[in-house]
């Protein structure tokens, strides 16, 4: 079974975002990471892969700058290759034109399951893999918690608002996998070695058959216009626990007539 | 463009619409337009009077999802209606599993960019636009679209309207169908399993009890969910506690997890990280119970307690039995 799994590769979360105060764009020129939210796709796409008897495992991001590192990551935990999108025209882009980019690329690939994570760290729609499931004409599951390969078709257990839902569906899919529902494994050494000389094919808009107005800040056909300070919450009262703050707790419920 | 006709996503569990839905339909009422509620599955006489007693004049209901995946037949129905121009001009989706991926379809089916996450939307003018809360809720982006094609879609977080109703009479209802899907609709439910729980929804409680990493042990949670039920709330976690599989993921508040807004929301063994505070800030009251005088939680708390939860938790608890 051939797997591609999305990658996106973003500015490490722990240091404090920024926005290009010209376009209010999020700043990407700083050195990019592996989303950590895709280190559980890539896991199990590997799983997957491995346990229906071995199969490709191709990884796709769009990335600016011509960014490797966090797909290295990723090929280090052992996928076979990578395929990159980088091109100055797509800075802005919305999720959907971000889909059709990713569409146009896997559609090379001829997968026959496409992993994505729910959502993003930084974005976070959430909706670039159903709406590349959609460009694609698949089916999508979403919010997976567990996946399993059944002849032709894939058995999900899929996230809800009460527990789970059991789900079937057919190949070739979407499916977008929720965080730590399985260990990612970490490189070792001799997959950081191995990562450096697999290939990792470039793309440029003209090459997907795109043009460039349907994509980045002019195919985003949405913009904003400005960004304010939200307003600051002051902190109240801090009391340290000398063995009677309970309550504290307590009168404070009472006052509001919670108890 | 001026907005004549609004859809707002109607969804429902247990033969009631969801708050979601009747936040979405009291803003829409707001906006001078026929207001419509679209969905899928359960039409009975006490959803169709809800929706109207929140202002809903006809519920467009989707009649062929049988067992599919949501997403893949109502969206298809919402474009049948668009391309056959009875859609409406504005649509209003709610942020939760099936609403994003309909709002997700639907905009690859149109050809239509989605606005996401929204927090705030207001009206200016013709346009309409939307707040994001970004960087961890510091700040807030405004945003709007530059196309005047329509729908207007906006995928919407919990909790950013109050619900209030306008005592309108039951809303009409018409049948709208998805067609042949071809494969994409290849996703069919199986089976549904049901978490059992009791007391309030953790997005509709009053009081929410949430616990994270500083209660040390999964075993430690158990104080969380005693003391939720003593006050008649809902248990809540960070996403460290959910991650590491003490809760479920629908025990989350947070950027990846659910946005509450209690009347409380005690916070006990939580550091207060940005991705936690954005899901929780709008609580009309904290407490925070943590042992590090320098937790960020600290800064958005009303009561703020330093100390150890494994000490505090049991008292509280033996406090509010005695009173019961
Ligand atoms: C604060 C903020 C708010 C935004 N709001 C909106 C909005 O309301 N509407 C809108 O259309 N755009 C919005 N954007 C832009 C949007 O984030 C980008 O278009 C982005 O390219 C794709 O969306 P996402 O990161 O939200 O992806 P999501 O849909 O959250 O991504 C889900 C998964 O899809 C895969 N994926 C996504 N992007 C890539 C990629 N470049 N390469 C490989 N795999 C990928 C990954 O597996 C990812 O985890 C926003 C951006 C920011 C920073
Ligand atoms: C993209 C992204 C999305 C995320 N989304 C979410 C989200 O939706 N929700 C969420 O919660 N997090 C989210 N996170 C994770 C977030 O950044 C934090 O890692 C997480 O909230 C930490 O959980 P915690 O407070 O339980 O754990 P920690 O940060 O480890 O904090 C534990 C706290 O407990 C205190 N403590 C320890 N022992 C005791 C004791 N005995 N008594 C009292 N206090 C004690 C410590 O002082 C500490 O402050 C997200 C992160 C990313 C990158």
């Amino acid at each position: 079974m051939n797997v591609v799994i999305c990658v996106k590769q973003i500015p490490d979360p722990a240091a404090p975002g920024e926005l290009d105060p010209s376009t209010n764009n999020l700043k990407r020129d700083s050195k990019l990471i592996m989303d950590d939210s895709d280190s559980y796709g890539v896991e199990m796409g590997l799983q997957l892969a491995e346990s229906s008897g071995g199969g490709e495992v191709t990884l796709v991001s769009m990335a600016p700058n011509n960014e490797t590192s966090g797909l290295r990551t990723a090929l280090a935990m052992g996928a076979a290759k990578a395929m990159l999108i980088s091109d100055p025209a797509l800075a802005g882009s919305d999720a959907l034109s971000t889909s059709k980019v990713l569409a146009a690329t896997i559609k090379k690939a001829q997968p026959d399951l496409i992993i994505a994570a729910t959502e993003s760290s930084d974005g976070y729609t959430g909706t670039t893999p159903v709406q590349l499931a959609e460009l694609l004409g698949l089916p999508s599951v979403t919010f997976a918690k567990k996946i399993s390969v059944e002849g032709n078709s894939i058995k999900v257990e899929r996230q809800t608002e009460a527990g789970y839902d059991e789900v079937t569906c057919s190949l070739p899919a979407v499916v977008t996998v929720t965080a730590g529902v399985v260990e990612p494994r970490y490189p070792n050494f001799k997959g950081i070695m191995a990562a450096k000389s697999k290939p990792v094919e470039e793309f440029k808009v003209a090459d997907l058959g795109l043009s460039a107005d349907e994509v980045g800040n002019t195919g985003a056909r949405q913009v904003v216009f400005e960004v304010v300070a939200a307003e600051a919450r002051q902190a109240g009262e801090k009391i340290i626990d000398e063995g009677e703050a309970h309550k504290d707790v307590i009168s404070f419920l009472e006052k509001l007539k919670l108890i | 463009m001026s907005i004549s006709k609004i859809w707002v996503l109607a969804e429902s569990a247990d033969s009631k619409p969801t708050s979601i839905t009747l936040e979405l339909l009291t803003f829409a009422r707001g906006l001078n337009a026929t207001v419509e509620a679209v969905g899928f599955g359960d039409s009975s006489e006490s959803i169709v009077s809800e929706l109207g007693n929140y202002g809903a004049s006809t519920f467009n209901v989707v009649t062929d999802v049988n067992d599919s995946l949501p997403g893949v037949p109502v969206a298809s129905a919402i474009a049948n209606a668009v391309n056959s121009g009875n859609g409406p001009d504005l649509l209003l989706i709610g942020a939760t599993y099936d609403g994003r991926d309909i709002a997700a379809r639907l905009s690859a089916k149109l050809n239509l960019p989605v606005l996401t996450n929204v927090t705030g939307l207001e009206s200016s003018g013709d346009d309409l636009i939307a707040h994001h809360s970004i960087f961890g809720g510091t700040q807030i982006a405004k945003a709007k679209f530059t196309t005047d094609s329509t729908p207007q879609i906006f995928v919407i977080r919990a909790k950013t309207f109050g619900a209030e109703p306008a005592g309108g009479g039951a809303a009409s209802v018409n049948q709208l169908t998805a067609g042949d899907l071809g494969a994409t609709n290849g996703a069919k439910i199986i089976a549904r399993h049901v978490e059992e729980r009791t007391g309030p929804k953790l997005d509709e409680a009053d009081i929410v009890v949430s616990g994270g990493r500083g209660l040390s042990d999964k075993a430690n949670y158990s104080m969380i969910e005693e003391l939720a039920k003593l006050l008649k709330g809902a248990p809540g976690a960070s996403r460290a506690i959910v991650d590491a599989g003490w809760v479920p993921y629908a025990y989350q508040v947070g950027q990846t997890g659910k946005t509450v807004k209690p009347t409380v929301y005690l916070a006990c063994g939580i550091s207060g990280a940005t991705q936690h505070l954005v899901g929780m800030k709008n609580a009309k009251n904290i407490i925070a119970i943590n042992k590090d005088p320098e937790a960020p939680i600290f800064s958005v708390a009303d009561l703020g307690i330093v100390g150890d939860t494994q000490k505090i938790l049991p008292k509280l608890i033996e406090e509010l039995k005695a009173r019961a």
